[in-house]
């Protein structure tokens, strides 16, 4: 335990957001998770606080109720130093996003608005502090739009743009910015997918990367590492070759 | 999906599902028998179901902890070495402890499991002070000494087969350090070994490992290693400032299958005689981090694959103190007649009698590995044979391969354990592979 300033974690019902939470409490960090219905994550709550000695509270936070957060932001016992936005929404099957506009919108707003619109508001207070670390969970699904996911890919690479973005602003000014591309993790959002082992992690193993990369002020994590290697290619695919690919 | 127990045997295409809370555990039940899994510690097909088999790894919270008497109420599929993690730094160590760590709450309970202190202090169950259990038509019971007597006395040692544990607490010993002052006696023969564990029956910790291609005179060579939680007082000055110790780190990783061939009569008859040779060379007490004295295994993840892809069987058995000796003696020479060395032996003195199913008695038990092979499995069965001649029985959680027969002879338990499922109505709502192997 090394103790240190308090971690925001956004999404903290999630999968990931929860590892995370662990991965940093255990350092010694104490934990603000928001969520919807945050006291449905008591449990949670009390779980963190057995294991890691460290104090947890809870917070409304409604990611596609962009006009709560600044207020949502204001009500946080203090700012944190540290702040991660799991927050995100794969949604059904991409052909049926397809014609469901509604559902379709509401993807791209949990995926790109409410995390930029939200991180935007803490950037703002860590950058008057000149300190703090921002941390967005985006997805390699970002990295090239692909027919069998392109809603949700498209929102993904708008997040990581904004957070590249914020991070070249931010630079100088105290304030650091990671971007965690994740590839397959086995979670809620991917239970029941046929997911190829050497290329899925688990939360708890992602969340330790997490940490880690944060500590060592990385920018960029792609995870499983082998991520990188796989964008890297798909990404350098030649447009005229790829619209052909089912990949 | 592809699923196995530790030893990598047998594998059986499971139906592997993993429940996020109780109604979707309700909701499994409808779909036939099924058997819990925990940590997938147990080496055989005690947690497999190839029809339902349900994955608690989400049941994964710890619940409450009294800082006064090291209560802990926690879910079921919470890992002993997250236990060891959070609390040894707070002075409270299992009170119980396999020889792994990365075993579940819920399967320590489903097995009863013991540790090298069962000679004083018995089963893991003995320091359960409830269990939530969920029986067949979805209701959860808490069980304790005083409510549902019946079910808590069944569940511990029932494998998984009175219903899914949900949650329990149990009791954490208080400790000063997380330092074992270890000694290791060596023992140049059976007789020896044996003599070793009486002369230290008022010892917290004790285990031999044992050399089991020693033969003639040498049979039962082995070497006694002795523990006590060490006190403050008693650490040098260089551990003053952190008694509780490093957490533990894995120290390596077996990436891959090694050739079945790896582990042969003159590889590990090697290994064992170096093994000794040096162990009686450094005999003596010395200050052991917890981690290598009790987990000594645990700090190779994957270790199970050294036996290559067929997987590797134990054979454990506990024996009945008058016919112990000429027991071992029988079960060793034919090991070592047979040429086939287990990498791991281990021996261990057990104290009295606890829980309606589990495993323990008073007397000794035998633990041994052989990957597995047409003639290590015939090995197996004639070692089933001695270990009935001479009245013994069998530890379920390691199993993968006895037969029925071979059970019910050995244990009148057995029969009375089945009736029960059957009366009771846990039958319908719980099966594995091995209770219906086993005709439980």
């Amino acid at each position: 335990m090394s103790g240190g300033g308090a971690v925001l974690v956004l999404g903290g019902r999630s999968d990931i957001g929860l590892a995370v939470a662990h991965a940093f409490a255990a350092r010694g960090h104490p934990v603000q998770l928001a969520a919807r219905d945050p006291a449905s994550l008591d449990p949670e709550k009390r779980d963190i606080e057995l294991r890691h000695r460290v104090s947890v509270t809870l917070h409304e936070f409604d990611a596609l109720a962009v006009e709560t957060h600044e207020g949502f932001v204001g009500a946080l016992p203090e700012i944190p130093a540290i702040a991660v936005c799991a927050v995100g929404l794969l949604g059904d099957d991409q052909a049926d996003l397809e014609h469901d506009p509604a559902a379709a919108r509401a993807v791209m707003r949990t995926n790109y608005e409410g995390p930029a619109n939200v991180l935007g508001i803490l950037a703002n207070r860590f950058e008057a502090r000149g300190s703090g670390t921002l941390i967005g969970i985006s997805s390699v699904a970002g990295d090239r739009g692909r027919a069998t996911n392109y809603i949700y890919g498209s929102a993904k690479a708008g997040f990581t743009a904004y957070l590249s973005g914020l991070r070249n602003r931010l630079a100088g000014k105290g304030v650091h910015v990671l971007t965690v591309l994740p590839g397959f993790v086995a979670t809620k959002m991917t239970e029941g997918k046929d997911l190829s082992p050497r290329l899925t992690t688990d939360p708890v193993t992602l969340a330790e990367a997490v940490v880690r990369a944060s500590d060592s002020g990385r920018n960029i994590l792609y995870y499983k590492r082998i991520w990188a290697l796989v964008m890297l290619v798909i990404r350098n695919i030649p447009e005229a070759v790829f619209k052909r690919t089912r990949i | 999906m592809k699923l196995a127990g530790w030893g990598r045997y047998p594998v059986a295409d499971c139906r592997l599902r993993a429940p996020r809370d109780a109604d979707a555990i309700t909701a499994a039940l409808a779909d036939g028998p099924l058997i819990a899994r925990g940590a997938g510690r147990a080496y055989g097909d005690s947690a497999m179901s190839a029809a339902n088999t349900l994955e608690m790894r989400h049941f994964n919270r710890m619940l409450a902890f009294d800082p006064d008497t090291g209560r802990l109420e926690a879910e079921a599929g919470v890992l002993l070495a997250d236990i060891i993690a959070s609390f040894l730094p707070r002075g409270w160590f299992p009170a119980v402890t396999p020889g792994t760590k990365f075993v579940s709450l819920g399967g320590m309970i489903a097995a009863d499991v013991h540790g090298k202190n069962h000679h004083r202090d018995g089963t893991f169950g003995n320091f359960v002070d409830w269990i939530d259990v969920m029986g067949a038509e979805g209701q959860v019971r808490r069980c304790s000494r005083g409510e549902n007597p019946d079910l808590f006395a069944w569940t511990l040692g029932g494998m998984g087969l009175t219903g899914v544990i949900l949650r329990a607490a149990i009791r954490l010993r208080p400790v000063e350090s997380g330092w074992i002052r270890q000694e290791t006696r060596p023992a140049p023969d059976l007789d020896a070994a044996m003599a070793a564990f009486e002369a230290t029956g008022d010892r917290t910790y004790s285990v031999a490992w044992l050399d089991c291609l020693a033969r003639g005179r040498a049979l039962g060579r082995s070497l006694l290693m002795l523990g006590e939680h060490a006190l403050r007082a008693d650490l040098p000055a260089t551990l003053w400032r952190d008694p509780f110790g490093p957490p533990a780190t894995p120290r390596g990783r077996v990436p891959l299958d090694l050739p079945g061939i790896t582990l042969n009569r003159y590889s590990v008859g090697l290994f064992n005689a170096v093994h000794y040779r040096l162990g009686a060379r450094r005999a003596g007490p010395v200050f052991e981090h917890w981690d290598r004295f009790f987990y000594p295994l645990d700090g190779i993840l994957g270790w199970n694959r050294i036996y290559g892809r067929r997987g590797f069987v134990q054979f454990q058995c506990a024996l009945p103190e008058p016919q112990a000796h000429r027991g071992l003696e029988a079960l060793l020479r034919t090991v070592s007649d047979a040429g086939q060395g287990s990498f791991l032996a281990v021996l261990k003195k057990f104290g009295a009698e606890t829980g309606r199913f589990s495993f323990p008695m008073p007397g000794y038990t035998l633990s041994l590995d052989f990957p597995v092979s047409t003639r290590t499995l015939r090995l197996m069965d004639q070692l089933d044979q001695i270990t009935l001649d001479h009245g013994g029985r069998f530890y379920l959680a390691k199993d993968a391969r006895m037969s029925a027969a071979t059970l019910h002879a050995s244990d009148d338990r057995a029969d009375a354990f089945a009736r029960m499922r059957r009366q009771a109505g846990h039958a319908g709502g719980f099966a594995s592979m091995q209770s219906e192997r086993l005709g439980l």
